[in-house]
C-alpha cells in the first residue's frame, strides 16, 4: 500500500535487492533506501546480462541473427523472431505470402499467451499464491509442447527466416491449438476464481506501483503497462503489420495503472490472443510457406540436398560475403510484442550484414519507470511491482 | 507513372511542410523512408526541434521511442554526407493523434561530442542517453546523471564504437570485482 512515509522513523537503512534474489527473475538489482519498512529512494541497475547482442549484430549476417533473438525476451522468442524478420523484409521491401503472415501471427499470439501465462504465473508465486503457479505452468507446458512439434526446439525456437518460416505448421497442428485455446478458456477462469476477487490479491496489488498515463508516456511505457493506465495504444491496431488488420480483436485498457489493472489487462489480452488464434485458424489460407525468391529465402532441405540448384542457392544465402543483402539505407520496425514495443532499428550499408541494429527493448522503460512507482510505498510492495512490470534481463541488457 | 509521382509530392508531410515553416535552419536534410519522416537536424537546435515536435498540438509527437547512436566511421557515403561528422545520435518520435513516425538524426563530429540532453522532455530519455554514452561515448549536456549503464563503471571504451574490437580488448581476465564501487 502506499503512504508508507507516515512510518517514517529517520533511520536509514540501504538494501541491495538482487542481483541474486528469487523475485528479481532474472539478474537484475535494486538499490533501496529504506526508512523502516518504507521506500525512500529506490535505484535500478542494469548491465548484469549484457551480452552485446548490438554488437554481434555488426558480425552476423541477416539470417544468423535470429538465433540471438530468441535469446532477448527469452519468454516468448517467437515474437522476437517475427519482429526482427519483419523489421528485414521491410528493409527490403519485400512481403511474405498470406499463409506465412497467418502463421507468424498464430505463432506471435500463442508465444504472447505463453509469455503472459508465465508473468502470471510467478507473478502470483511472489505474492504468495502457489497454485496460480501451477495452473499457469499446467497451461504453459502444453504450448510448449506446441511451439517444440512446431519449431524443433521449445526456447531456441528461430523458426522465422527472412522470406518465410522454417517449416510449415505440422499435421494436427490446428486440432492441437484448437484444444488448447477450448481448454485455456476454462482454466483462465479457474485462475479468475483464484485471484481477481481475492482479498489478498486485490490489497497486495490494488494501487501499488501507480503510475498516471502522462508519466507512463513520458517515461515510455508500452504494451500492458501503458494499457493499464488507460492509453489505449496497441501497434497491431495503429500500425497493423503482418495481417493484423485482417484479425478483429478489442484491445484491453485499465484506469488506475496500478499492478492490479496491469493483471486485469494482461488477462483480458490472454483471451484476445484466443480468439486472434481462432481467427487465423479459420481463415488459414492455403499455398506456398515462403516467399519465392531463391536470393532471399533458404530451399527447403530436400532441394538443397537433392537438386544441384537447391544446392547453389543454398550456398549463396548460406556463405559469407554472399547472403541476403539488402539495399543501404536504414529503418525502424516496430512489433507489439508480449511486453510492450519492440522495435528494431537497422542500418544497412548494402551487404549481407547490418551495419547497426539497434533494439528497442520494452523491458528496459518498465525497469526504468520503477523508482517513480515505489518510492514513499512499502518495501513488501517492491516485490509485487517488479512482478507486474514483467521484467526480463535478457532484453533489458541485451 | 507520372500522375502516381505529381500526386506523392503534393502530399507533402504535414510534419516536413511545419518543420520547414518554423525550423527552416535547422534542418540539413530530409527525406521520407518507407512511410517515415526522416529529418537532419543540426545539434545546437536539435532541442528546439524536438520539443517543437513534442508540443506542437498538430503534429504532437509527444512519445519519444528510442535514442541511440551509430557510428558512421566505416560508412564512407554517410560520412561523406556529412562533413565527416563520425556519429550520427538517432531519435525516434511516435505521435499517439496521427499514428505515425518521425525520425531525427544529428550528426556529430568526433573533436566534439557533445549533444543537449532531452531529459527535460522526456524522463524515458535519462537511461537511453546513458546507454548511448555508455556504448559510444556521446555526451549528453544537462544530463543529470550521465555514467555507465549497461557495462562495469571501470570499463575503458565504448563497445559499439566501430574500432572496439568484436571479441573486447581482454577486459574479461582484468575485471576486478573488488574494487567495483557501488
Amino acid at each position: 500500500m502506499q503512504g508508507g512515509l507516515e512510518r517514517a522513523t529517520g533511520e536509514r537503512m540501504v538494501l541491495s535487492f538482487g542481483p541474486q534474489h528469487p523475485a528479481t527473475h532474472g539478474t537484475l538489482r535494486i538499490v533501496l533506501e529504506l526508512d523502516g519498512e518504507s521506500v525512500l529512494k529506490a535505484t535500478p541497475h542494469a548491465g548484469y546480462l549484457h551480452t552485446g547482442f548490438e554488437k554481434l549484430g555488426e558480425h552476423l549476417d541477416y539470417n544468423q541473427y535470429i538465433v540471438v533473438t530468441d535469446r532477448m525476451n527469452y519468454l516468448s522468442p517467437l515474437s522476437n523472431n517475427f519482429g526482427y524478420v519483419l523489421a528485414v523484409e521491410q528493409l527490403l521491401d519485400i512481403e511474405v505470402p498470406k499463409r506465412c503472415q497467418y502463421i507468424r501471427i498464430l505463432m506471435a499470439e500463442l508465444s504472447r499467451v505463453a509469455d503472459h501465462l508465465l508473468w502470471l504465473g510467478t507473478a502470483a508465486l511472489d505474492l504468495g499464491a502457489f497454485s496460480v503457479f501451477l495452473y499457469s505452468f499446467r497451461e504453459r507446458e502444453k504450448l510448449y509442447s506446441i511451439f517444440e512439434k512446431t519449431t524443433g526446439a521449445r526456447l531456441t525456437t528461430s523458426y522465422t527466416r527472412i522470406g518465410g518460416v522454417f517449416r510449415d505448421l505440422y499435421a494436427g497442428c490446428e486440432e492441437d491449438v484448437r484444444q488448447f485455446v477450448s481448454n485455456f478458456q476454462k482454466a483462465l477462469k479457474e485462475t479468475h476464481t483464484l485471484l481477481t476477487r481475492n482479498r489478498i490479491w486485490m490489497d497486495r496489488t490494488k494501487g501499488v506501483g501507480a503510475i498516471s498515463g502522462e508519466d507512463a508516456i513520458s517515461y515510455g511505457l508500452t504494451g500492458p503497462c501503458l494499457r493499464a493506465t488507460g492509453v489505449a495504444h496497441d501497434i497491431r491496431k495503429a500500425e497493423p503489420y503482418s495481417s493484423y488488420d485482417e484479425v478483429t480483436f478489442d484491445v484491453p485498457v485499465g484506469t488506475n495503472g496500478d499492478a492490479y489493472d496491469r493483471y486485469l489487462v494482461r488477462m483480458e489480452e490472454m483471451i484476445q490472443s484466443c480468439g486472434i488464434i481462432t481467427q487465423v485458424l479459420d481463415n488459414m489460407p492455403d499455398g506456398p510457406v515462403n516467399l519465392e525468391d531463391n536470393k532471399i529465402t533458404m530451399p527447403n532441405k530436400s532441394d538443397a540436398y537433392g537438386h544441384i540448384e537447391g544446392l547453389i542457392h543454398h550456398f549463396k544465402v548460406v556463405m559469407d560475403g554472399h547472403g541476403v543483402e539488402t539495399p543501404t539505407g536504414e529503418h525502424y520496425c516496430a512489433t507489439e510484442s508480449p511486453n510492450g514495443e519492440l522495435g528494431f532499428y537497422i542500418v544497412s550499408d548494402g551487404s549481407g550484414t547490418a551495419y547497426r541494429i539497434r533494439i528497442r527493448p520494452p523491458s528496459f522503460f518498465h525497469f526504468q519507470a520503477l523508482p517513480h512507482m515505489l518510492e514513499g510505498g512499502m518495501v513488501s510492495d517492491t516485490v509485487a511491482v517488479l512482478g507486474s512490470l514483467n521484467v526480463i534481463a535478457g532484453e533489458l541488457d541485451r | 507513372m507520372n500522375e502516381e509521382k505529381e500526386v506523392e509530392e503534393q502530399s507533402k508531410p504535414l510534419v516536413l511542410e511545419k518543420l520547414e515553416e518554423h525550423h527552416a535552419d535547422s534542418l540539413l536534410a530530409q527525406d521520407e523512408a518507407r512511410g517515415t519522416v526522416v529529418v537532419v537536424v543540426h545539434k545546437e537546435q536539435v532541442y528546439a526541434v524536438l520539443e517543437y515536435l513534442k508540443t506542437d498540438p498538430e503534429l504532437a509527437y509527444a512519445f519519444l521511442v528510442d535514442i541511440t547512436a551509430v557510428d558512421n566511421s566505416q560508412m564512407e557515403s554517410e560520412l561523406m554526407q556529412f562533413d565527416y561528422a563520425r556519429f550520427m545520435i538517432v531519435y525516434q518520435l511516435y505521435s499517439f493523434q496521427d499514428q505515425c513516425r518521425v525520425r531525427v538524426r544529428v550528426p556529430v563530429h568526433e573533436n566534439d561530442l557533445s549533444v543537449p540532453s532531452v531529459t527535460a522532455l522526456w524522463k524515458g530519455a535519462n537511461w537511453l542517453e546513458r546507454e548511448t554514452y555508455d556504448m559510444f561515448g556521446i555526451n549528453f549536456e544537462g544530463h543529470p546523471d550521465l555514467h555507465r549503464i549497461l557495462m562495469p563503471d571501470d570499463f575503458e571504451g565504448h563497445p559499439l564504437r566501430k574500432d572496439y574490437p568484436l571479441r573486447g580488448r581482454g577486459e574479461r581476465e582484468r575485471f576486478n570485482f573488488d574494487k567495483q564501487n557501488v
